[in-house]
């Protein structure tokens, strides 16, 4: 096997690793690779911060084994090899009357990172989260193959399923679909006026897509105004749209300044018409708003950006306009702003959905993002909520403290899984998660 | 009219992204190479996008009786039977020097197989009229070079094969493209130096398709590499004997 030695980093590009990495083609290469050589796997790195990362270690790119293996059409079950993009998943099913139950907001997250960093999505309130849906893991630990349920090894499921890629490699899954009427969306787009709002509207809406776009520039008597979004799918015909455009090189660091994205916000909340509308689009549209244009993470320029996302329980709303104040005066928040809210549902011990609101804000890697993001983390904190490790690429163990209350049977678990810590990534080594400090 | 491909190689990259191309549109599959296991998944996951059938059968470039069952399964399929040939290999120049015997394993796999194979498939296209064989060659046939000029004489004679057949098709209905791709993102380029303008093999595999679709006969993927050839093709050979590129 070739090893490359690549300097590589996470969608926010904000942290970035060096070293060694294979990228097998077939899984009796990675099989064999494996049994010589243990390290870490990741797919397409559109986790933020560092979570996928292994600096001055090795890891394996996952992404040329992206096949479906087999699918049954009288149940629905799909088995897929682990660097299959979620997306691509979605586009060969829909057409068929099936769609993966959970997608994140990019289809070109892997089907590997969904289970491992347990992703929900804009119907988590309905379907919960994606792992609930995963039916078999193919996990290469090392020398060792393992298929599991999460009946045949409910510990190792359980720390798995939203666990980093700590207990091994994950190969190959099996995901029981959701029938679909069909590929097209109906969706409902609306203005709301300020946070409270905001709250009402989540309450009441009854789609099972839901999802608002806030104004993060926002602040006094428009606080967390912004765009509720909901959906249900629906068949209809799909003219496909025109080709992705692509961000072609770095933005100069003006381009999302705090003017900029002022007006922006405010042109972006104005699109949509007082008394809001309703179209039909491909599915593809709503699920993945950003695919449409690669490498958008450029437009953050050279120095990247971070996302900071937490979860607060559901009577945290003062908490949440704090968060929400401190980001609007800050001079810092972009137009990517989402808040959403939450059901129960999570797959693993470090699953990081809870039942609350959670809040997703990116920030240009400028002087005093950094700090500001630690503040919110310890805000989180404070509420009883968490942060979420995929996004994450600034926090320190002190902080996260107590956000995870199974961390330390997940910690145990994991160091029977994987007694050499050879599947750590640099997000694992900076939060100390395998250390049994966590738990307060 | 169903449209029928016979991939050799098909665990190659570049096959792979093809087969999945050629699966959106409806096409019939036969998926030929030695690894069964990872033949079966690309047949699995052909189906899943689209193909009519995706079959995974053996196919030994150094083992002429795995020939005759493939041509056999192919062609008890209605409509146009198409070839593409991605087979091929390239040990080290190094590795020759030491054993000059592997050369023969070079040209089985590069040039006399698929020769062979595509001799016997001839006929059938012939008979129906119709049909496209694509052969995957290189940039390294169009000139020996130092580093390595035995997968490059292999690639050449395949060549020059693939352009006798096509002279020989054309007359019966039949079209042969010769594809010459630069560098490409695969296992074999992954993590050697000095590569540049790489090339995706889904890119390539686009490029093929609209070779075919417009019955071009040699193609350079990506287009550039036709111009950079050029130039290498005409260095005085009093120059180019002490060049290293």
């Amino acid at each position: 096997m070739a090893w490359n030695k690549l300097t590589y980093t996470g969608w926010g590009r904000a942290r970035v690793a060096s070293g060694l990495v294979a990228r097998p083609e077939r899984l009796s290469t990675l099989t064999r690779d494996l049994t010589e050589t243990h390290a870490p796997a990741f797919g397409m790195r559109r986790s933020y911060g560092d979570v996928a990362l292994n600096h001055n270690g090795r890891a394996y790119d996952m992404t040329r084994l992206d096949r479906v293996i087999a699918f049954d059409p009288a149940t629905g079950v799909v088995e897929v090899e682990a660097g299959m993009p979620i997306g691509d998943l979605g586009r060969a099913f829909a057409n068929k009357g099936w769609i993966p139950p959970v997608m994140p907001g990019t289809g070109f997250a892997t089907v590997g990172g969904c289970i491992a960093n347990d992703v929900h999505g804009k119907n988590h309130h309905v379907m919960g989260s994606f792992g609930q849906h995963v039916t078999a893991i193919t996990l290469i630990q090392g020398a060792k193959t393992r298929k599991i349920t999460p009946k045949s090894a409910p510990d190792l499921w359980k720390a798995t399923v939203g666990g980093l890629g700590q207990t091994g490699v994950i190969a190959s899954a099996k995901i029981q679909l959701m029938p679909c009427k069909g590929d097209m969306m109906v969706l409902t787009e609306r203005r709301i006026d300020g946070l409270d709002d905001f709250l009402v509207a989540f309450d009441e809406s009854r789609t099972d897509y839901t999802v608002g776009w806030i104004d993060a520039t926002a602040t006094g008597a428009r606080l967390g105004r912004g765009i509720l979004e909901e959906g249900e799918i629906t068949s209809g015909i799909n003219k496909s749209r025109d080709a992705a455009k692509s961000v072609p090189f770095n933005a100069p660091s003006w381009a999302l300044s705090a003017p900029v994205v002022r007006v922006f916000n405010e042109l972006y909340f104005r699109r949509v018409p007082a008394k809001g509308r309703t179209s039909v689009k491909p599915i593809t549209e709503p699920f993945f708003p950003l695919d449409a244009i690669h490498n958008w993470n450029r437009l953050y320029g050279k120095r990247g950006f971070h996302q900071f996302q937490c979860v607060v329980p559901m009577d945290q709303v003062e908490m949440l306009r704090a968060m929400l104040t401190r980001i609007g005066t800050s001079g810092l928040a972009s137009p990517l702003a989402v808040l959403k809210k939450m059901g129960a549902g999570r797959g693993g011990y470090m699953s990081f959905p809870m039942e609350g609101y959670t809040l997703a804000v990116d920030f240009p890697n400028r002087d005093g993002a950094e700090d500001l993001i630690s503040e919110l983390t310890d805000m989180a904190h404070d509420a009883g909520g968490r942060i979420y490790f995929a996004k994450d690429g600034v926090a320190s163990a002190a902080q996260i403290a107590g956000m995870y209350p199974d961390q330390e049977t997940w910690a145990k678990a994991v160091a029977k899984a994987d007694p050499e810590r050879a599947f750590e990534t640099d997000l694992v080594r900076r939060l100390g998660l395998r250390d049994g400090t966590g738990a307060a | 009219m169903q449209q029928s491909w016979i991939i050799l190689g098909a665990t190659s990259s570049m096959a792979r992204a093809m087969a999945r191309r050629l699966a959106k549109e409806g096409a019939t599959l036969f998926l030929c190479g030695r690894d069964m296991d990872d033949l079966a998944a690309t047949a699995a996951d052909c189906l899943a996008r689209g193909a009519v059938c995706a079959e995974a059968l053996l196919f030994d470039a150094r083992d002429t009786d795995t020939f005759a069952p493939i041509i056999e399964r192919a062609t008890a399929e209605e409509g146009v039977i198409n070839c593409a040939v991605f087979v091929g290999s390239m040990p080290e120049q190094d590795a020759i020097d030491a054993t000059p015997e592997l050369i023969a394993g070079v040209v089985t796999d590069s040039h006399i197989g698929p020769a062979t194979f595509l001799q016997k498939l001839a006929p059938y296209i012939e008979a129906r009229g119709q049909g496209t064989v694509v052969g995957v060659g290189s940039v390294a046939g169009d000139r020996g070079r130092i580093g390595n000029y035995v997968y490059g004489s292999a690639k050449a004679g395949f060549a020059t094969y693939l352009s006798g057949l096509r002279n020989r098709l054309t007359r019966a209905g039949g079209h042969v493209v010769t594809v010459k791709p630069g560098f490409v993102d695969t296992a074999m380029t992954w993590g050697i130096e000095g590569m540049f303008l790489v090339a995706s093999p889904d890119a390539v595999a686009g490029d093929i398709l609209t070779a075919v679709a417009r019955k071009k006969n040699v193609i350079y993927t990506p287009f550039f590499w036709r111009y950079i050839m050029l130039i290498i093709r005409h260095i005085p050979e009093f120059i180019f004997k002490k060049m290293s590129i």
